[in-house]
């Protein structure tokens, strides 16, 4: 088994961007190799420039989200974007488009933030995640 | 834990107000920019850092020296082997 962690991530409001930024970079500081599978809203928070004005929070938690902004900027906690390119930084993490959402939302690569590596399928993802020891969907 | 007076510390990054995994990543960054042998101090008020400064290090394998508590922080101190 490669010491891999594979993340999915579907979701495209920054609470949870935030959650999958800090275990890449965890993942990434511990020397594991980290690929994430950008899929959906999680893909569609990559759209370059988009994560400026992303303040999308997880519907059920919707009424925390002014408070959460407010918090995160009060105490300059980074971006989700800035964790990632941090975790880029440290590590070995690759970030990949899934190519049914790019087809799907009319995307090309040069439409995405350029910390995305490649455009991938899921059948790709899942061959390589099946090797590594960790595997989340967020 | 040896003496903090005792140690001479070559760079001393403040990282405190920073959220985890920050004083990690300063730790690291700080690292990677350290000649080897030098003595690394990174200062953090995260309550992660207590453990995941000690298991980088211990990944990393570099020799932790220490994490020395003060009012409100912790001074983590470690020397670059390799």
């Amino acid at each position: 088994m490669e010491e891999r962690m594979s993340l999915i991530v579907f979701s495209g409001t920054v609470d949870k961007l935030m959650a999958a930024s800090i275990l890449a970079t965890g993942g990434a500081a511990m020397g594991l190799e980290v690929e994430v599978f950008l899929t959906t809203w999680g893909l569609e928070a990559f759209r370059k420039g988009g994560y400026k004005t992303n303040m999308k929070i997880s519907k059920d938690f919707e009424e925390y989200g002014p408070v959460m902004m407010e918090q995160m900027m009060a105490k300059k906690v980074p971006s989700w974007m800035e964790n990632f390119k941090n975790a880029m930084e440290v590590g070995e993490v690759k970030i990949y488009a899934c190519s049914m959402t790019m087809e799907l939302f009319d995307m090309k690569l040069v439409d995405l933030e350029p910390i995305v590596t490649d455009v991938t399928g899921v059948a790709t993802f899942v061959e390589r995640a099946k090797e590594g020891r960790i595997t989340l969907f967020i | 834990m040896p003496d903090l007076k005792e140690i001479t510390i070559d760079k001393e990054i403040d990282a405190r107000g920073s959220f985890c995994p920050g004083p990690l990543m300063e730790l690291i960054r700080g690292m990677k920019a350290l000649p080897v042998a030098g003595v690394l101090a990174v200062l953090s008020s995260d309550p992660g850092s207590a453990k995941d400064i000690p298991a980088w290090i211990q990944k990393a394998r570099h020799e932790f020296i220490g994490a020395f508590p003060e009012q409100g922080y912790t001074r983590f101190v470690a020397r670059k082997t390799h």
